[in-house]
């Protein structure tokens, strides 16, 4: 940490994004983690991405757990809502925000001890529930708050920093929820911003269940030899499947691309995921082939990252429960209690 | 694009941008932590060694420093008015704040090497090289017509705005180094001087003569049209102390608005600047301008001078055509008469105050010093020197009018030349400067100097009000900063030459740097050309007059490049660097001054504090 606020002088020419904000405006407090965290350069594609995306930041809430990676939302988008819950209990109190105001931008912030081990239950049922979100788990397989253990993301045959070996099998998160049918799921790198900020928008725009799975390298407990999450490590075995590019209105096409290599999604709101391929054959609208290459990525031993699955027509919560467009928590008295006739005319149809 | 060569002393320096705009070279940082530490003494000997005329400087230089300093541009778009440190007053407070430091001045030679040096003058520039070759124990023979010493900085500068208590003290730690003072000597023949067989000369006597204006009715209203700097030496001395009510000055430039404000203490109620220019192209400094209009001088512009009109022999007043300006194609401006009548402006008195001119009647053109075509001699701009090889120039009279800082650095430059003569080395190769860079890491988030960057903005001199100060021509007008606004103002500087030094072996291009700089001056990216690579960086290197340091050889093949030009030398890149690959080391420069490169004949034998 540094015990210096960030100076407020910014670039002289620091463009506004469409709200009339700089970037600076979706920062937060300085960041108290250590130096080199892979979690800042999240914080910081996180501040990117609300900003060229123009959100007003009082339309975004935050929420997050316990850990390391739960801290971070202190550290960007010091103009909107947040909430940082009960360890591994931030998809519970999402879900519940999610439904009683459906109009509000919400970003879960969370990482592998805190979603994989105490919340796996509730990362599990927020997926399969659909809730419409962006989930982003800080990945650095290490419990760097209570000095460097193993946590549930480790790979198996890795090493601690002490030199002691993971005999136990990592949970793959990016695994779980495609099997629970969360509808947009990627993975990417903290020191890959080109790749991590687009990858944020489209989780944004996406209106369903949306999970980034993003390894961050624990520099204090998690960065050397023998560590499969180590700046080093995932540089070298980094296998992007495609290059996402997010365009919020459909636009020509102006770069000329080989036939076969490049790939369109539109999303609910018109949004439009154009995608460069850069493996062959990668069908990220298809979820089985999906999962059976993440299986095979795994296991040669490569990180798959990219969007590695969309699904451009995604439902949520919300279709699921039918509830009003009106968000709950905008009902007046009158509607929720619409009185003794309506009770009786309700009871009558259940007879 | 090539790897930034950071052993460059000049690399470094120029990230300096105010100690590398000023011509003298004085490491402006490093004193302005000095005022900001209360070490005012400490500040005041930096400056005296690289600039000689603190005290002077700090109230009259032309500060070249100013327009270069960073912390103009990194405040642009971020408030109401960008402005830089204001570097030339904090000068003045070490001068003014200082304790006695005769002590800590070099004493005169013990020892005399026996080489005899003549100074022509003895302004700023003459008594530089004084300065610099005394204590290598040179023997310097000073002449100058007047009385004292300091040249147009006692005869041209008012009263009001640098105390003649300033001029006694800097001139006087010069000449008692042990400089022989020929007062009252004007030399009116080079030959002679050289038949006195000095080992070298050195001519500094600046631009003493005014230029006149000489249109219709200039004879017949002679008696009250003056010279600028002549009426202004003669005010100086004593000789004037009165002027005419309603006083024109002509003319545009510093001289001018010394002229007008004078006229204004000497009974000058209706004094106006009339200049044949724009307002914008005056010559004059944007600061001097606005001190003259704070005393209630107009300043009228697009008029030009046609005749003094006179009655009975006596001015009555002066005829202006007026013009607009035109630009041709080329940008270039001409000025055109505008088709309105002549105005008339009636007064009593006529200061022109249109320019200087070098004038060497003294200097047999059978000499030995090749002159050019226009009259000046020809100086080589590196080695001061002239086609007579003992004779060295500087200050105004070597490339015409500038200023002081100039000649003082023209000084510094001519006693290196002077040395190296005296001792038979090549003239022509120079000393280069030395350069320490020195870690300013205390601890992990602990750095040697104040890091916090403050978003004051720049801090007013405080004035004597006006009412007091119009009465009195001796009466100093600005009062300089105090040390608690000159803390202020001292923090302002963004300590450039605490430099931001990359070490690509630790870097393990965790981003953390890009992220947290607030200046958004680092990219990590590929290689690239400079100008495309200026285009694609975080934030466009637009500007480029600043370098981009460039680090090639990171893991992943990309380079580092950093873009100097708003760095605020923060040290944040490194209080987040994660390996130390970033790191805050003070690039102290050293310009290298006559004798810098061998011990001092006084050092020779054990110095006096050991004794």
């Amino acid at each position: 940490m540094t015990y210096l606020a960030k100076p407020k002088l910014h670039h002289p020419n620091l463009p506004l994004n469409k709200l009339g904000f700089t970037r600076r405006y979706y920062e937060g407090a300085i960041s108290t983690l250590c130096a080199g965290c892979g979690h800042d350069s999240i914080s910081a594609a996180i501040i990117q991405a609300c900003f060229e995306l123009d959100l007003p930041p009082h339309r975004i809430a935050k929420l997050s757990g316990i850990g390391c990676s739960s801290k971070t939302p202190t550290y960007f988008l010091g103009n909107s809502h947040g909430f940082n819950t009960v360890h591994g209990r931030m998809p519970s109190v999402l879900t519940g925000a999610n439904l009683a105001n459906r109009e509000l931008i919400y970003l879960g912030v969370s990482g592998d001890g805190d979603s994989a081990s105490i919340g796996l239950g509730q990362f599990a049922h927020v997926m399969r529930r659909g809730v419409n979100m962006t989930y982003i788990v800080e990945n650095n397989g290490v419990y760097g708050l209570t000095k460097g253990q193993f946590s549930a993301t480790s790979d198996r045959g890795s090493k601690s920093k002490r030199g002691a070996v993971n005999t136990d099998e990592a949970i793959d998160l990016v695994g779980l929820a495609m099997q629970l049918g969360a509808t947009y799921i990627a993975r990417s790198f903290s020191g890959d911003k080109q790749q991590l900020v687009p990858l944020i928008q489209g989780a944004i725009l996406h209106q369903g269940a949306a999970f980034i799975d993003v390894i961050s390298p624990c520099v204090a407990f998690n960065n050397h030899e023998g560590s499969t999450k180590s700046y080093d490590y995932v540089r070298e075995h980094n296998e992007a499947v495609n290059f996402l590019d997010v365009i919020k209105f459909r636009d020509e096409i102006t770069t000329e691309y080989a036939p076969g290599t490049l790939q369109e999604v539109e999303q609910h709101d018109g949004s439009v995921l154009r995608l460069r391929k850069l493996q062959d054959g990668y069908d990220p609208t298809d979820r089985i082939a999906a999962m059976n290459h993440l299986l095979e990525s795994r296991a040669k031993h490569e990180i798959s990252t990219g969007l590695l699955f969309v699904d451009g027509d995604p439902t949520d919560l919300h279709a699921a429960a039918n509830t009003v467009d009106i968000p709950l928590n905008l009902l007046d008295d009158k509607a929720l209690n619409p009185g003794s006739a309506a009770l009786a005319k309700l009871n009558a149809s259940l007879r | 694009m090539k790897p930034t060569d950071i052993r460059q002393p000049n690399y470094f320096h120029k990230v300096v941008d105010c100690q590398w705009a000023c011509p003298a070279h004085t490491p402006v940082p490093e004193y302005i932590r000095m005022i900001a530490a209360g070490r005012y003494g400490d500040a005041y000997m930096v400056n005296w060694q690289s600039n000689v005329f603190p005290g002077i400087l700090g109230r009259t230089c032309d500060r070249p420093c100013e327009p270069a300093c960073r912390r103009g541009r990194v405040e642009e778009n971020n408030g109401d008015k960008p402005e830089p440190v204001a570097i030339c007053r904090l000068k003045r407070v070490a001068g003014d704040l200082k304790e006695d430091i005769r002590e800590r001045l070099p004493k005169p030679a013990r020892q005399k090497n026996g080489k005899r040096i003549a100074c022509i003058g003895a302004g700023p520039a003459a008594l530089t090289v004084a300065r610099d070759l005394l204590p290598l124990g040179y023997h310097i023979v000073i002449y100058d017509g007047d009385a004292r010493a300091g040249g147009m900085i006692r005869t041209q500068i008012p009263r009001f705005r640098l105390p003649e208590s300033v001029i006694d003290e800097e001139v006087g730690y010069v000449l008692n180094l042990g400089a022989e003072f020929r007062a009252g000597t004007r030399v009116d023949s080079m030959k002679s001087v050289l038949a006195e067989n000095f080992d070298a000369i050195f001519v500094g006597t600046g631009a003493p003569r005014g230029r006149d204006l000489d249109v219709s009715g200039r004879k017949e209203a002679a008696a009250n049209i003056h010279i600028g700097i002549d009426w202004l030496s003669s005010v100086s001395f004593g000789h004037v102390d009165k002027i005419g009510k309603r006083v024109i000055v002509l003319g545009g430039g510093n001289t001018a608005m010394d002229c007008c404000r004078s006229s204004r203490r000497l009974g000058g109620d209706d004094v106006k600047v009339i200049v044949r220019s724009g307002f914008d192209e005056m010559k004059a400094s944007p600061w001097e301008k606005e001190d003259a209009q704070h005393e209630g001088i107009p300043i009228i512009n697009f008029h030009v001078p046609k005749a003094f009109t006179h009655e009975n022999g006596k001015l009555t007043g002066v005829t202006f055509e007026v013009v607009e300006a035109k630009y041709d194609d080329k940008g270039k401006r001409s000025l055109v008469s505008s088709g309105t009548p002549d105005v008339h402006v009636p007064c009593d008195d006529v200061l022109v105050a249109i320019g200087q001119e070098n004038s060497f009647p003294w200097i047999e053109r059978d000499a030995g010093i090749d002159f050019d075509k226009w009259g000046m001699p020809v100086v080589n701009k590196e080695t001061m020197q002239t086609s007579l090889p003992k004779v060295f120039f500087g200050g105004d009279a070597a490339f015409g009018p500038k200023n002081i800082i100039w000649a003082v650095a023209h000084g510094h430059e001519a006693a290196i030349s002077i040395d190296k003569f005296c001792q038979s080395e090549d003239v022509a190769v120079r000393p280069p400067p030395m350069m320490n860079l020195l870690s300013q890491k205390m601890g992990i988030h602990e750095w040697s100097y104040d890091n916090a960057i403050t978003g004051d903005l720049r801090y007013k001199v405080p004035l004597k009000d006006v009412s007091i100060a119009l009465k009195n021509i001796r009466v100093e007008v600005e009062l300089g900063f105090d040390a608690k606004l000159g803390y202020k103002e001292a923090q302002r500087c963004l300590n450039c030459d605490v430099q931001t030094v990359f070490n690509t072996a630790q870097c393990i291009e965790c981003d953390a740097c890009v992220d947290i700089c607030p200046m958004d001056c680092i990219t990590f990216t590929a290689d690239g050309e400079e100008v495309e690579l200026r285009a694609r960086l975080t934030a466009p290197a637009l500007n480029l007059s600043q370098d981009l340091y460039v680090a090639t050889g990171l893991k992943t093949g990309r380079i580092m490049a950093k873009d100097e030009d708003v760095c605020l030398h923060c040290g944040l890149c490194a209080e987040r660097c994660p390996t130390g690959a970033w790191d805050m080391q003070k690039s102290l420069i050293h310009m290298t001054h006559a004798g810098s490169n061998r011990p001092r004949p006084q050092f020779e034998k054990m110095p006096e504090a050991a004794e």
